[in-house]
């Protein structure tokens, strides 16, 4: 991928050498697991490595190291949140979830799986910037209700949703709180001590540390049953052989991203989306402040994104778009749907996410094709021209 | 880099022919709308002796397979009689293509669809319908199997929104199964009357929305 201008940072992210290099001895030398531990030295090593990544990561969210597990990624932390506090709470509690209109898939569709097993589950609306109505989030907690899963930032359009104020809610009708970050973690402050969060989603890949490790922040005391059985890693929650290289992978991504580096994502955004919206008929996608500091997202009127995309591949350039021909399911993206908008806006959105490996010429570079392709595939359209 | 089209769908992609707006043509058709997704516009010239395609030019919102398929299509039917046109098959341009993605089928048929409903188009303004056969409910049917459903990008028969229709002296009634204030009711009543209307036996058409229909999900599993 060489002369490549990769704009894609939230689907995947490039990997820092600097992780890999912290991953490697794990991978020819110290390959134990960390059950081993009471057997023989290498398993010892391998325990506190783990131990070790753990505490880095539960870290970063001002968690206790006990308060984190490692899992597969986000999804699978997402889904042990969800139907682990369901099935904890399914006989005992009520059977009831509360969730947002723009949450990933991983989140909308464990509550509709759980929907199929006679849960019910309430979908709050959002405003056209995307921010969830706290009041109608308020309103759809019933005393049936055990969990409210609502993201911290949303993967397309960048959107921040006010923790703090979810959390208080959650906190004040006694029901447990979900939080999706997977975009936001280490980028947008995150500290479960100041916030009334009880399960948070968090993974490695796309703050350039490796792909299959995530990792679910629990509260001490949430009730959660395992659904992953094996033996009795992770305290007991996940079992199976831990993923030690990606564990200390997923430290090593953390211990790099700093403040710094998040202004100049936020720099390099905010240069982008003036250029684009530069661009006839453009608008942009999310809150305006209130979102991502690498996200940008542009709707561009009277053209379709796949071929967008296709023409800025061309040119070697990597973004992606809530078309419903670039998906799998021909469907337009709910989050721009949920905003409010139609078809045609989410068949014209252009998703831009910012990574370390991005340099500030990228981002003129790729706004001049954005432009340059937008008027060409303009011309051939019948749309606009009136 | 590779992607999921072929080198033919590619170059298409990249330099579509005959593309643009035309001036004055003989006649015209649009299908699909912005609310759908893709859309196409396919304009005619047509010599009035031989009744032989002189000129052909579309332009496309749509997706790389919308714009290849609207390029080859002009390619093929350019020189061709009317007649030849309309017999031109989405499998024969999907072949020249070199194939094309199952899940694309839906935009590069929206092009096919372009060429005939410009054939048709040509064919009624210029008096050409030879048989005048009286309207049915099956033609009705087939016409509205080009109403596309926004929501899922699949027609509005296949995803049975299509509750009732009533054909009755002229005058047709076409039942969707979608609240009357449905995000989309406005244009799928547009995109009806749009199909139906110019059936030169109908004259009046008539499209419900259903008051007690439960507003479907955007996500379908």
């Amino acid at each position: 991928m060489g002369g490549l201008i990769y704009l894609d940072n939230a689907a995947a992210t490039r990997l820092d050498e600097r992780v890999l290099e912290a991953m490697r001895p794990y991978f020819f030398e110290t390959y134990a697991v960390a059950t081993s531990q009471f057997g023989y030295s290498p398993g010892i090593d391998a325990k506190d490595a783990l131990e070790g990544a753990r505490a880095t990561v539960a870290g970063a969210l001002g968690a206790a190291p006990e308060e984190l597990i490692f899992t597969s990624g986000s999804a699978e932390s997402s889904n042990t949140a969800i139907k682990g506090v369901a099935q904890a709470l399914g006989q005992k509690k009520g059977r009831h979830l509360v969730t947002s209109a723009i949450e990933d898939f991983a989140v909308l569709h464990s509550v509709r799986a759980l929907e199929r097993q006679g849960y019910t589950a309430t979908t709050v609306g959002v405003d056209g910037d995307g921010r969830v109505d706290l009041d109608e989030l308020r309103e759809a907690i019933t005393p049936e209700t055990i969990l409210v899963s609502v993201q911290a930032a949303n993967q397309e359009i960048g959107t921040l949703q006010d923790l703090e104020a979810i959390g208080a809610i959650c906190r004040e009708k006694g029901v447990l709180f979900h939080t999706d970050a997977t975009h936001t973690f280490l980028r947008v402050a995150l500290d479960v001590r100041e916030v009334a969060v009880d399960l948070v989603t968090v993974t490695a890949d796309r703050m350039h540390g490796p792909k299959g490790i995530g990792g679910l922040y629990v509260r001490a005391g949430t009730p959660l049953t395992k659904w992953m059985d094996g033996g009795f890693q992770e305290f007991n929650l996940r079992g199976g052989a831990e993923n030690i290289p990606g564990a200390v992978g997923f430290a090593r991504a953390v211990e790099l991203v700093t403040d710094e580096e998040t202004a100049r994502l936020a720099g390099m955004r905010d240069r982008l989306i003036a250029l684009l919206l530069e661009v006839p008929h453009a608008r942009l996608n999310g809150h305006p402040t209130l979102r991502l500091p690498q996200n940008a997202n542009i709707s561009f009127r009277f053209v379709e994104g796949e071929s967008v995309l296709l023409h800025l591949d061309m040119r070697q350039m990597a973004v992606s778009t809530g078309s419903a021909c670039f998906s799998r399911s021909l469907e337009a993206s709910h989050v721009i749907l949920g905003i409010g908008g139609d078809h045609e806006r989410a068949h014209g959105s252009i998703r831009f996410t910012f990574g370390r490996f991005n340099r500030e010429e990228d981002v003129d570079e790729v706004a001049a094709a954005a432009a340059e392709v937008i008027e060409r595939l303009r011309e051939i359209s019948p749309l606009g021209k009136e | 880099m590779p992607v999921p089209y072929s080198d033919i769908v590619m170059e298409h992609f990249r330099n579509p022919r005959n593309v643009g707006r035309m001036e004055n043509p003989d006649a015209k058709s649009v299908e699909g709308s912005p609310a759908c997704g893709d859309m196409v516009a396919v304009y005619l010239q047509v010599d009035e002796e031989t009744l032989r395609i002189t000129d052909i030019k579309f332009e496309s919102y749509g997706c790389a397979s919308n714009i290849a398929t609207g390029s080859i299509i002009t390619e093929i039917a350019k020189g061709k009689t009317l007649e030849e046109a309309k017999q031109i098959t989405w499998k024969q341009v999907s072949e020249q293509l070199g194939g094309l993605p199952s899940i694309k089928v839906h935009c590069s048929v929206l092009a096919i669809d372009g060429l005939r409903g410009a054939v048709e188009n040509y064919e009624e303004r210029h008096g050409l319908v030879k048989e005048r056969t009286p309207t049915t409910v099956e033609l009705i049917t087939k016409r509205l199997k080009r109403v596309m459903n926004p929501m899922v990008g699949l027609d509005l028969v296949r995803t049975n929104l299509v509750r009732e229709i009533e054909l009755k002296e002229g005058h047709v009634r076409v039942a969707i199964d979608l609240p009357p204030d449905h995000q989309f009711a406005a244009n799928i009543r547009e995109e009806v009357m749009d199909k139906i209307e110019p059936l030169w036996d109908i004259e009046r058409v008539e499209v419900e929305f259903n008051a007690e229909a439960m507003s479907p999900l955007t996500i379908i599993h």
